[in-house]
């Protein structure tokens, strides 16, 4: 049985549908990439699985997860589910930490939520899992305040709340976006490894071709709100089916041939 | 440091404030009601350290007085459009957008009415006191603190670390407890200091227009607007009640203003 299987998904504004008919499934300890431009529908699809569908959106079709049915499901009832066997992990890391928490406590919140831990348990807990997600002097970051922290620190505080209470999905979307060229290749590696370690599946979303590449097996390629490619990675990269897959393909193909061929001019 | 120098400065006016009113309720130079023809518009002096006023009556024991009244009502006031403002503000926000809409032409219109005139139908239903007064600035002060509040509460809830909050299974009373409630207090702070200010005045406005404290009740607000009547023949009188008004005002702002510096963790020395 799918972990999540996702079936004529469709997120309504009024008369304006947004995601269109989305369907895809996700097995135990899967890697899936979503990949699609912005405005293709790829982050509203990640809500309304999470059903956090921002005010006046409409939303139907169905949501399994583990064979339960999550669109019918009430706030409460969500409130419940959500952290404890989906952890999701943001775009932005300063935008999505409380300016005015320690990390400790914010890495601490889930588990108290889902009364997997006393919050005194929770606060060793915590800081267990900055040291697991790589951060350096976890007794220390425990009382630091986001403001203090670097892109990529932050990021990694994002990645210990969603992976707190050990959920059997993780929705990173666009995790590297905001960070510097530099660091996301950590970034990546740390939710890679982690990933891996926990058995936890995967679904990645990002408008970014070479980074999916690097995380996944299989690939949903999005466009205008509804999947135009469903394939494996490999497929995917040695032939594109659908002209708006092959555009993205195409370019990503001719970026880092610019990039070889400008690493060979300087070298002469 | 100077966050602190802030709230210290801010600390002192209060508490000389308040000190010289619990002083009053012991002891005052004179009785502040005694009149004496004879000292009409005295000079400070040693016998009358701020000098009488057109009835001869000693300043500063009606400073003293006065400030009950002018104390309890801005600061009951106060208390009272926070916390009205605040509950009204963010189950504002919370709410559907039908609710939502229907509270907010309710603060306009309570914003649109003049908050004198709500004070006057006040007074005439339950008789003109310093209670009513209190109530009435309080009100009055709630719509635009909920108005501001909810707007805030808003920006809050629209937020990523919001967003992040409920993925990671919290309930609404938690977003609220956790997230809204700390991150709107400066602005909270801000607006209870300067709500002060103008529950100060307010009274002294309704006191004046016989709708708040009574005669011969002393009231800061009473004092400034009975010498309004003298300030060509003795504008001294009048300086009095207007500086204590204008020092309790700088200190309660000044307290506000500390204690939103050192809520801030981003304005504190870094950590490392």
């Amino acid at each position: 049985m799918s972990l999540l299987e996702v079936n004529n998904l469709t997120v309504s504004f009024g008369d304006h549908h947004v995601v269109r008919n989305v369907s895809f499934a996700v097995q135990p300890g899967e890697q899936l990439g979503i990949i699609g431009e912005s405005g293709s529908g790829k982050s509203l699809s990640m809500l309304a699985i999470m059903g956090l569908l921002p005010e006046g959106a409409t939303v139907s079709g169905s949501v399994l997860f583990d064979g339960q049915e999550l669109l019918q499901r009430t706030d409460a009832e969500m409130s419940k589910f959500r952290g404890k066997h989906i952890g999701m992990v943001f775009q932005d890391p300063l935008a999505s930490l409380n300016p005015l928490m320690t990390i400790g406590k914010q890495v601490a919140q889930p588990l108290i939520n889902h009364k997997i831990a006393s919050r005194k348990d929770a606060r060793l807990r915590a800081t267990e899992l900055c040291s697991l997600v790589g951060l350096p002097e976890p007794q220390r970051m425990v009382e630091s305040y986001p403001h203090q922290l670097s892109g990529g620190q932050r990021q990694r505080v994002g990645l210990a709340i969603a992976l707190a209470c050990s959920p059997s999905l993780l929705i990173a979307d666009e995790p590297t976006t905001a960070l510097d060229v530099t660091v996301q290749q950590e970034v990546l590696q740390a939710i890679r490894g982690l990933a891996a370690a926990q058995g936890t599946s995967l679904i990645f979303v990002s408008h970014d071709l070479p980074v999916v590449a690097s995380m996944v097996n299989r690939v949903l390629v999005l466009h205008d709100g509804t999947v135009v490619e469903n394939t494996s990675k490999d497929q995917l990269l040695r032939a594109p089916q659908h002209p708006h897959t092959q555009r993205i393909v195409a370019s990503a193909k001719q970026s880092s041939a610019l990039l070889r061929q400008a690493t060979q001019s300087s070298a002469q | 440091m100077k966050r602190n120098r802030t709230l210290t400065v801010g600390v002192i006016l209060i508490a000389f404030s308040l000190i010289s009113t619990l002083v009053g309720w012991i002891w005052t130079p004179y009785d502040p009601l005694d009149m004496n023809p004879d000292v009409s518009f005295a000079r400070p002096s040693f016998s009358h350290i701020l000098g009488t006023d057109v009835f001869g009556r000693d300043v500063l024991s009606n400073i003293m007085i006065g400030a009950r009244s002018t104390l309890i009502v801005a600061l009951v006031s106060v208390f009272i459009g926070i916390a009205l403002g605040a509950a009204i503000g963010i189950s504002a926000a919370l709410s559907p957008a039908k609710v939502r809409q229907l509270t907010i032409f309710g603060i306009d219109i309570i914003l649109a009415l003049p908050s004198v005139l709500f004070a006057i139908v006040l007074a005439a239903v339950y008789g003109a006191s310093t209670f009513t007064a209190t109530i009435a600035i309080g009100i009055a002060l709630s719509a635009a603190i909920a108005q501001v509040t909810r707007r805030e509460t808003t920006q809050v809830l629209r937020s990523d670390y919001v967003a992040a909050a409920k993925v990671s299974g919290s309930g609404t009373g938690q977003i609220i407890r956790l997230h809204v409630l700390p991150n709107i207090l400066p602005s909270l702070l801000v607006q209870a200091s300067g709500a002060v200010a103008i529950a100060i005045l307010a009274e002294s406005t309704l006191s004046y227009l016989g709708l708040g404290t009574t005669p011969p009740t002393p009231s800061w607000g009473r004092m400034l607007a009975e010498s309004q009547k003298y300030l060509l023949v003795d504008p001294i009188v009048a300086l009095w009640p207007g500086l204590v008004i204008v020092l309790t005002v700088l200190g309660f702002n000044l307290i506000g203003d500390g204690l939103r510096l050192s809520l801030d963790p981003t304005m504190k020395r870094d950590a490392k």
